[in-house]
């Protein structure tokens, strides 16, 4: 949202904006966001796939468990770096 | 079971215990705009990694493409509702009493703020072009 309103708010509010995501804390921040979201988008297909009644037996649902974390990592260091190469605005 | 009962009709019974009719509604909005969330998500992640860069030229020519202003609208309406609804389930289980209402009630408010900021920011770099004023 905050780079929605500055990319609407003028090229100045913009460059401010961009500069606080060059900013290695921001970076940092946004990084663990990223996996929060990926997470949660795994694991929300996850639960969807619980609502349609399959995989969720004990076992099956361990493994999907430790399944959606290593893909969680994986993904969130493919998006990362994806958006590394391009200027590090991610 | 005493006299009284006999003569309650089940709906006696169950009234005011729960809710009727809207019971499953927060939980299907919920799956609804998971779904929305998610495939918006992707389509956000891959068209701004097509972009190819992030300076302020390209980001607001993405932005005022129409099918992108739309989606984005879509997105950021979706994911705050999504998030609205993730953050009251949280807030119900763990507060009670009047800190409950206070957490729903701002969380709320917060939830629109930022839908509508986001929604009105989408629509000033996409209506600029139409309008004519530099942004």
């Amino acid at each position: 949202m905050y780079w929605l309103v500055s990319a609407a708010s003028g090229p100045t509010a913009y460059a401010a904006a961009q500069a606080v995501f060059a900013n290695g804390i921001t970076q940092l921040v946004l990084l663990a966001g990223l996996f929060a979201f990926v997470y949660h988008f795994l694991n929300g297909i996850r639960h969807l796939v619980w609502d349609a009644g399959k995989g969720f037996d004990l076992e099956v649902a361990r493994k999907s468990g430790i399944a959606v974390l290593i893909a969680a990592v994986v993904l969130t260091g493919v998006i990362a770096s994806m958006f590394t190469r391009l200027g590090g605005a991610a | 079971m005493n006299l009284q009962n006999q003569f309650r009709t089940p709906a006696r019974n169950v009234a005011a215990l729960g809710s009727a009719k809207s019971g499953v509604h927060h939980w299907w909005m919920q799956r609804v705009s998971a779904v929305g969330v998610a495939i918006l998500g992707i389509w956000f992640v891959v068209s701004l990694y097509c972009l190819g860069g992030f300076d302020y030229v390209s980001v607001t020519g993405w932005i005022a493409n129409p099918c992108n202003a739309a989606l984005l609208v879509l997105w950021v309406g979706a994911l705050l509702y999504h998030s609205k609804l993730g953050i009251q389930v949280v807030v119900e289980d763990y507060f009670r009493g009047a800190t409950k209402t206070v957490m729903l009630v701002l969380s709320t408010l917060l939830h629109v703020a930022l839908a509508v900021f986001g929604v009105v920011a989408v629509l000033r770099i996409a209506l600029s072009i139409i309008l004519g004023s530099a942004v």
